[in-house]
C-alpha cells in the first residue's frame, strides 16, 4: 500500500500542469525527428547539386564517385536496388502469401499455435544473421548450380532479403484475413465451396488492399535493407541484371562509404547524402502508397 | 457423371493447394531450422570462455568479443534510459492528453510514417546532427541517441495500444476517489497498462541490438582494441564485430563470426525470456 500523502491543492495543480507541458514537449520529438531527417539529408544533397547537375544524377549510366574521373550517375545503384526487390519478392509474396492463408483458413488451432510464434522468430533475427547465412549457406549452393557465380551475387542477398521479409507478408496479410468476417465463409460453405474456393473468392479478395498493402510494404523494406546486401551483394555498382553477378545496392554505397575514411564536406561525402535522399523519397513514396492503399480501399463490416 | 467428376476435380484442387500453402508454412520453419543448425555447427567449437573476454585479433583461435560486448552493452542500456521514458511518455501525451485535433492526428501520422524509415537513414540523421551538429563525435552517446529515435516509434505505437487497452471503468473509478489525472495515471492506468508496454519496448531494444546498418554510419569502428569507459568513448557493438568476421579473407574468422553470432542471438534470447517472464508476472498480479 502506498502511504497517501496530502499536499497543498495549488501544489498539486501547478504539479499536474508541469506534467502536462513536459509530456506535450515529448508529443513534439517526433516531428523534430523527421524535420531532422528532412533537414540533415537534404542539405549536403543540396551542396552535392551545386557540383552535380540532377540530370546527370538520375541519368548517369556509372557510378563512380571516388575514381578519377569520377562519373555521377546513381542508375547502377537503383538497378542493383531494384534486382534485389525484385528477387526478394518472388520469393517473399507468393510464400508469405501462402502461409498466411494456410494459418487463416486451414490450419487447426493448435498447430497454429505452434506455427505462427515460429514465424515470428525468424522476423526477430538481426538482417547480420541472414546476411552471413547468405553469404556461407545460400552463395556454395547456387555455385553448385551454377559454377560461374561471383562469390558475392544479387541472387543470393536477395533469396535472404526475401525470407527475411516472409513474416511481414505474411503477419499482414494474416490479420486482414482473420478479420473478414465469418458469415461470408459461412455463407459460401453453405453453398457447397471447398475451403479452397472460399480462401480463393471470399477471403482473399476482401482482404485484398491489406494483402496488397503488405506487399508494398515489404518491397520497401527491401529497398532499405542494408546489412545483408552489403555483406553478400558485393559492391561493384553494375547495370545489370544478372542476378548471379555482383552489383550494389544504394544502401550497400552508403556502408561502403561509411566504413571508409572519406573527409567530412568532400564530394564523396556528399554523395552519402545524396544517395541517402533518394532512397528515403522511395521508401517514403512506398510507405504512403501502402497506406492509401489500406485506407482507401479497405471494406468495413 | 459429369457432375461427380466436377466435384471430384474441385476437391484434388483444395487438397493441392493444401499442401502447397502448407509447405510455404513450413519453408519459414525448414529455414529457421536450417540457420540454426549452420550457426552452430560451425561457431560452437569457437565458443568459450577466451572467446568472451578476449579483445579482437589477427590471428582468429585468438580473436574474442569483448570490446564488442561490451559497447553493444553501453548502447543497449543507454538507448534504454532515452528511450523508454521518451517513448512511454510520447505515447501518455497522445492517449490521455492531446486532444483530437488535426495536429494529434498529424503527429500520429508522422510516427507511422517514421517506423517505415529505413534505419540506415536514421543513421544519417546522426551523422549530421549528433556526431557533426551537436559535436558529440562517434561516440556511444550519439549512437544511442540515434538507435533512440530508430526504435521510439516501435515503442511509442505498442506502448499507445497497451494504454487504450486499459478499461474506462477503472479510471473513472480513480477520479471518482478525487485523484488527479496524473494519480490516476501512476496510480491505476500505468500499471495496468505495463505488460503491454514492456512487450513493445523490449521488442524496441532488441531490435536495436542487432542493428548495425546506422550505427556504421555513425561511425562506430570496425576494429576496437580498448574496452569503453565512458559514453563519450568510440566503440563497436556485436552486429558490427560479426559483420568485420565475416568480411575478412581468412576462412577461420567465418566460424569465429559465427560464434558471435551465437552470442548475439543468446543474449536476444535472453532478453525476450525476461520480457515474457515480466508480462506473464504482471499479467497474474492484474488479474487478483
Amino acid at each position: 500500500m502506498k502511504k497517501i500523502v496530502f499536499e497543498s491543492k495549488e501544489r498539486i495543480k501547478k504539479n499536474e500542469e508541469v506534467i502536462k507541458k513536459l509530456l506535450t514537449v515529448l508529443g513534439f520529438i517526433s516531428i523534430f525527428t523527421t524535420v531532422g531527417i528532412i533537414f540533415s539529408l537534404f542539405e549536403e544533397t543540396f551542396l552535392f547539386f551545386r557540383r552535380v547537375s540532377i540530370v546527370e544524377f538520375l541519368t548517369g549510366r556509372e557510378w563512380t564517385p571516388l575514381f578519377e574521373p569520377p562519373k555521377f550517375g546513381v542508375l547502377p545503384l537503383v538497378a542493383g536496388t531494384f534486382l534485389i526487390v525484385i528477387i526478394s519478392s518472388i520469393i517473399s509474396i507468393p510464400i508469405g502469401l501462402g502461409s498466411a492463408i494456410y494459418l487463416s483458413e486451414y490450419a487447426p488451432k493448435k498447430v497454429r499455435k505452434v506455427l505462427k510464434p515460429t514465424l515470428e522468430i525468424l522476423a526477430g533475427i538481426p538482417s547480420i544473421v541472414y546476411g552471413y547465412f547468405a553469404l556461407t549457406a545460400i552463395t556454395p549452393i547456387i555455385k553448385t548450380i551454377f559454377p560461374e557465380t561471383s562469390v558475392y551475387n544479387a541472387l543470393s542477398a536477395g533469396i535472404a532479403v526475401g525470407i527475411m521479409t516472409v513474416p511481414l507478408v505474411s503477419s499482414l496479410s494474416e490479420d486482414a484475413m482473420m478479420a473478414v468476417p465469418d458469415s461470408l465463409r459461412l455463407g459460401a460453405y453453405a453453398l457447397g465451396a471447398t475451403r479452397y474456393e472460399v480462401s480463393k473468392d471470399i477471403v482473399v479478395p476482401t482482404a485484398f488492399p491489406t494483402i496488397v498493402a503488405s506487399f508494398i510494404l515489404a518491397i520497401s523494406r527491401a529497398v532499405g535493407e542494408t546489412m545483408i546486401v552489403a555483406m553478400a551483394a558485393g559492391s561493384t555498382p553494375k547495370l545489370t541484371f544478372n542476378p548471379l553477378e555482383s552489383i550494389q545496392t544504394m544502401t550497400g554505397y552508403i556502408v561502403q562509404i561509411s566504413m571508409g575514411d572519406v573527409p567530412y564536406g568532400s564530394i564523396g561525402y556528399r554523395t552519402l547524402f545524396a544517395v541517402g535522399s533518394l532512397l528515403f523519397l522511395i521508401t517514403f513514396t512506398l510507405n504512403l502508397i501502402s497506406r492509401y492503399v489500406m485506407r482507401r480501399y479497405r471494406r468495413a463490416y | 457423371m459429369k457432375e461427380q467428376d466436377i466435384t471430384k476435380r474441385r476437391k484434388i484442387k483444395n487438397k493441392i493447394f493444401h499442401a502447397l500453402i502448407f509447405l510455404c508454412t513450413l519453408f519459414g520453419i525448414f529455414i529457421l531450422s536450417v540457420l540454426l543448425f549452420s550457426i552452430l555447427s560451425k561457431g560452437l567449437k569457437w565458443l568459450s570462455i577466451d572467446f568472451i573476454t578476449n579483445f579482437p585479433s589477427r590471428f582468429p583461435k585468438k580473436a574474442g568479443i569483448y570490446p564488442a560486448l561490451l559497447g553493444s552493452l553501453w548502447l543497449i542500456i543507454l538507448t534504454a534510459l532515452i528511450s523508454f521514458p521518451v517513448g512511454i511518455g510520447t505515447a501518455l501525451y497522445l492517449e490521455e492528453y492531446a486532444k483530437d485535433t488535426k495536429l494529434t492526428e498529424f503527429i500520429k501520422l508522422n510516427i507511422a510514417n517514421l517506423a517505415g524509415v529505413p534505419a540506415i537513414i536514421y543513421g544519417m540523421l546522426g551523422l549530421a546532427v549528433f556526431v557533426r551538429m551537436l559535436g558529440l563525435g562517434r561516440s556511444i552517446l550519439s549512437g544511442a541517441l540515434t538507435m533512440s529515435l530508430l526504435i521510439l516509434p516501435t515503442i511509442i505505437i505498442s506502448s499507445q495500444e497497451a494504454l487504450r487497452s486499459v478499461p474506462e471503468s477503472l479510471k473513472q473509478a480513480s477520479y471518482a476517489l478525487g485523484t488527479t489525472k496524473w494519480q490516476t495515471i501512476t496510480g491505476v492506468t500505468l500499471p495496468y497498462a505495463l505488460p503491454g508496454i514492456l512487450t513493445g519496448t523490449i521488442l524496441g531494444i532488441s531490435r536495436a541490438l542487432g542493428e548495425a546498418a546506422p550505427l556504421i554510419v555513425v561511425g562506430a569502428l570496425a576494429y576496437v582494441s580498448f574496452v569503453p569507459k565512458t559514453p563519450f568513448d568510440q566503440f563497436t557493438v556485436l552486429p558490427i564485430q560479426i559483420f568485420n568476421w565475416s568480411s575478412m579473407p581468412k576462412k577461420e574468422f567465418q566460424n569465429v563470426a559465427a560464434a558471435g553470432i551465437i552470442v548475439l542471438l543468446f543474449i536476444l534470447l535472453g532478453i525476450n525470456s525476461i520480457a515474457i517472464l515480466l508480462r506473464n508476472k504482471y499479467q497474474i498480479r492484474m488479474k487478483d
